[in-house]
């Protein structure tokens, strides 16, 4: 059965991209859609994963294959007035603001503001229009086709983010980017092809922010690239707080060159399936990579994070903490790799998951994974599953705290770990509101 | 939630001196290599059903078991090889191996005396001779050379007890109740390809039964040997302890050298009935290969066990230090409430050895409790994975599991990997995993060498200790033993 929709997912998909053409109204000469051919070809060729593929053992994408969803330059835009995106926003600091509607860039509903000169914030059709120059090395160099999905999204890749700091600039304001999605009359399919470099001793801070405009069915299908030239910092945020009806895929692919820091902040609240693919390749010795994660789930969600860190350099360190909180019948999947080269002797490479199963029937799948070639190296990996400690839970009431808020509390203080790392207090503060209204549990305020 | 302190191992610079001192210490060559002249009596090369009869029909076995090695080769025939561990070999002709190899016929013995004194010889070239072995440790030798069970000792005293202890075909005339009861019941003839192919071919293997509440008395004990050329050999050993039953069984190995590669795909099922317990230890040195990874044994193992009663217990250790390519999985299936499963585990891989091994834990009972210790070391081009499953099954209520797998990195040529897969369905359970790699400690072996101990001996000396965990689950003989085997194979391999 798998199979049947596989395949016919394939077809779909492939079938649509003449009515895709035809709406590009004579781009199709941009360097852009020779990229957009080649990956259909790939796409002909590539089926969507199955169980069987060992990097999908856990994650069954048969239910987001039997829907037929159509990519959103074909499909009608629902209308969004600027104040209805308020509510989605995180507040209390000073940001870019970029918003996409079913990942296509909205201008009259952003406020990027003023930006040091040469810095670009904006979307990728309009930068592949007036100044393809300033991209065309950069798009589709780093995330090579692996799965019929990433396929899926370069040949219709159309729209998405595009932020390009130069050498020596400190962008000082986040820049907040607000994904809305919505269903309208057909199901959306939401392609974001987002894409940012941070030129030599520059540093930039982006926050994903990804929400639902309604509650119906749609699948957004992500591919971010990143660049960290030497000495750049760049810390990217992903919040992903979309319905429970849709489906979320996003592959991050990033490369560090010499004496960069790449922080990647990945908190997973909403939708049916989610898999986030987070790569990272060290280009340069003195590279610092932090990974830190947090997935919330409940209901039958099913959230999947596969992270890689490939260590090719020596005298790099890679840190990464994820952790999971599970309720109801919600099932969780966690596949962190490293590789440390031949070369890249000296390395330090440090992992641990951590989940909390809240309920009897919620499950997960952890496994994190060594594969090591050089020999002077420190690394280590750790993985916990349980529940909340039963004798922590009787301490905090025998202080006369009631159950509910005991419980909370110890939530709290598990992802406590992971909040702090979050360097805009602000953003803290509001994450942390959502683990509480997501888990529809007491809250516990940040101290 | 029990968290997990990070182990931080300090590894300091690569001391150029001490590489070249141990570069030079001499790669041993395979102290236990010789091979023994006696006739042999082995059938041509080739595997189809004929020769699947001709096997059965040797041992004399009853119609039912020919009937059930047949089905078993029927069904490997529509199996595919497997491909996914992460070892690499050229691929195995399973036409051009010969399934059956044994001694010629001798009258049946009951001392010593009467056994082949060539075949005493090559006990006693191995450092195990059967009447010290008998005198001194009062361990019982089911010795089995080259696949046909020669010589059992202690067997009366055993039987006293109610104990049978004899080769599989002996069992499968003699107890065929029994055999018929558990022979394929923990690992059935369609597990996994390797364990087909042993099911149609088995040439002869281990039982042991021991009754309702009997401890026996001494550790039971099997020495294989892989002898003619070219004879794969395909073990199957079958152990069942009945209701509050205790054995520990010791297999041990070694293999002449030899320029063909040769494939072993043996299997082993332990059955524990409530409150019974296997402890079952492994030492494993057959034929690595030479220094270029020329020749060397396929050690393609299945190896499970499964605790079905309330408190049983199953103990896995091994000590693999030999084989051009390990793979296997020592698995405990828990099924028993209360039951628990251990695996201590040290491998070695040195020059072009090839290690991709780990174990399962599979909990289904309430509390049941599982601790997984791995000990991975490698050396020149070896290569050596850690592959493990925990499954935490919906109604293995407070289900525990500790896992930790540490390795250690001796070249800079070696690759340590591990691959831990963590699957839990109950939230009343707690999984720990961690898991450390480094290089031996340059700062370490400054130490010792400042205190006058040669950096051999250095290395040695910390090796030990790394594995002391595993070791000291080893019975006393094969502590010794395994520590001896430990320092021969990383002879020559710091640097």
């Amino acid at each position: 059965m798998d199979n049947m929709e596989h395949k016919s997912a394939n077809e779909w998909y492939v079938s649509k991209f003449k009515v895709f053409e035809d709406k590009l109204n004579g781009q199709s000469k941009s360097f852009l859609h020779d990229i957009r051919k080649n990956a259909l070809n790939n796409l002909v060729e590539l089926s969507f994963p199955t169980n069987k593929n060992e990097e999908w053992k856990y994650t069954n994408v048969a239910p987001i294959l039997k829907h037929n969803f159509l990519p959103a330059i074909i499909s009608t835009l629902p209308k969004i007035k600027k104040e209805e995106t308020k509510q989605f926003l995180f507040k209390n600091f000073d940001y870019h603001l970029v918003v996409f509607v079913n990942g296509l860039f909205a201008e009259e509903l952003s406020e990027i503001g003023h930006l040091p000169k040469g810095v670009i914030v904006d979307g990728l059709n309009r930068i592949a229009k007036n100044n393809p120059g300033s991209i065309d090395k950069y798009i589709n160099k780093l995330s090579k086709i692996d799965n019929a999905f990433n396929a899926l999204n370069t040949a219709y890749s159309y729209d998405g983010l595009v932020v390009i700091v130069p050498e020596g600039i400190v962008l000082e304001k986040p820049i907040q980017v607000l994904y809305l999605n919505s269903s309208k009359n057909d199901l959306v399919l939401s392609l974001p092809r987002n894409l940012v470099v941070a030129g030599k001793n520059s540093q930039v801070s982006v926050i994903a922010n990804y929400h639902s405009y309604g509650d119906k069915t749609y699948f957004s299908n992500i591919i971010t690239e990143v660049y960290a030239e030497e000495n750049a910092i760049v810390d990217l945020y992903k919040t992903q707080n979309e319905n429970d009806e849709s489906y979320h895929i996003e592959k991050v692919q990033a490369i560090q060159k010499k004496n960069s820091v790449f922080n990647h902040y990945n908190i997973n609240f909403g939708g049916a399936i989610v898999r986030n693919d987070i790569n990272t390749m060290h280009d340069g010795q003195n590279v610092e990579t932090h990974y830190y994660g947090l997935y919330l789930a409940h209901g039958k969600q099913h959230v999947d994070n596969h992270t890689f860190i490939d260590h090719a350099k020596p005298n790099c360190m890679s840190n990464e903490l994820y952790k999971g909180i599970l309720d109801d019948n919600s099932r969780g999947v966690f596949n962190g790799k490293i590789i440390v080269r031949q070369d890249a002797q000296k390395t330090n490479a440090y992992q641990q998951n951590k989940t909390i199963l809240l309920s009897k029937t919620a499950t997960i799948d952890t496994k994190p994974q060594l594969e090591i070639f050089a020999d002077d190296v420190k690394c280590s990996h750790g993985a916990t599953v349980g529940h909340l400690d039963d004798t922590s839970e009787f301490y905090i009431r025998s202080r006369g705290v009631p159950q509910e808020l005991a419980k909370s509390m110890l939530i709290r203080a598990f992802a406590n770990d992971v909040i702090d790392t979050v360097k805009i207090e602000p953003l803290k503060e509001q994450i942390n509101h959502m683990i509480f209204e997501h888990l529809h549990r007491v809250e516990v305020e940040n101290k | 939630m029990n968290e997990i302190e990070e182990n931080k191992i300090i590894s300091e610079d690569t001391n150029s001196d001490d590489m070249k001192v141990l570069g030079d210490l001499t790669s041993s060559e395979y102290k236990w290599g010789f091979i023994t002249d006696i006739e042999s009596e082995t059938a041509a090369k080739g595997l189809n059903e004929d020769v699947v009869r001709m096997i059965s029909k040797k041992k004399n076995e009853p119609e039912w078991m020919t009937e059930w090695r047949l089905k078993a080769f029927r069904y490997w025939q529509k199996m595919e090889e497997p491909t996914w561990p992460n070892v690499h070999y050229p691929k195995i002709d399973f036409q051009d191996i010969s399934y059956y190899s044994a001694p010629k016929q001798k009258p049946k013995l009951n001392s010593l005396e009467e056994v082949d004194p060539e075949l005493l010889k090559t006990f006693e070239k191995l450092g195990i001779p059967l009447e010290e072995q008998k005198l001194l440790s009062g361990v019982a030798v089911d010795a089995v050379f080259d696949s046909v069970s020669v010589a059992t000792t202690f067997r009366e005293s055993l039987k006293e007890k109610g104990i049978i202890f004899c080769s599989i075909s002996e069992a499968i005339k003699e107890h065929p109740e029994l055999i018929k009861k558990y022979l394929g019941s923990v690992v059935p003839y369609t597990d996994n390809f390797y364990a087909s192919l042993n099911a149609a071919v088995f040439s002869d293997g281990s039982f042991v039964w021991i009754p309702k509440g009997v401890r026996c008395p001494m550790e039971l004990s099997t020495y294989f040997r892989i002898n003619s050329q070219e004879t794969g050999q395909f073990e199957r050993t079958l152990i069942i302890a009945e209701e509050g039953a205790y054995v520990s069984y010791l297999e041990g190995c070694t293999a002449p050298i030899r320029d063909n590669n040769q494939l072993h795909a043996a299997v082993v099922e332990l059955v524990t009935l409530d409150d019974a317990e296997i402890k079952y230890s492994t030492v494993q040195n057959w034929y690595p290969g030479d220094k270029e990874g020329k020749g060397g044994i396929y050690n393609f193992v299945t190896k499970r066990g499964a605790c079905r009663g309330k408190n049983s217990k199953i103990s896995w250790t091994q000590v693999e230090t030999g084989s051009a390519i390990t793979w296997k999985y020592p698995s405990c299936i828990l099924q028993g409430d209360n039951s628990i499963g251990e695996f201590y585990s040290v491998a070695v891989t040195n020059n072009y050895q090839q290690a991709d091994t780990g174990t399962k834990m599979i909990h289904l009972g309430k509390n049941t409790k599982s601790t997984v210790v791995s000990k991975g070391i490698s050396a020149g081009y070896g290569n050596n994975s850690y592959r493990g499953l925990i499954r935490i099954g919906k109604n293995a209520e407070g289900a525990r599991n500790y896992t930790q797998c540490d390795s250690m990195l001796m070249s800079d040529k070696c690759g340590a990997h591990t691959f831990p897969y963590i699957e839990v369905e109950n939230e009343s359970s707690k999984v720990e995993h961690e898991a450390t790699t480094s290089k031996i400690g340059e700062d370490q072996i400054f130490y010792l060498n400042q205190r006058g101990i040669s950096t051999e001996d250095a290395v040695n000396m910390i090796v030990n200790g790394f594995c002391k965990e595993v070791f000291k689950e080893l019975p006393m003989e094969f502590a010794v033993e395994a520590q001896k085997l430990l320092a021969i194979s990383l002879e020559g391999s710091v640097g």
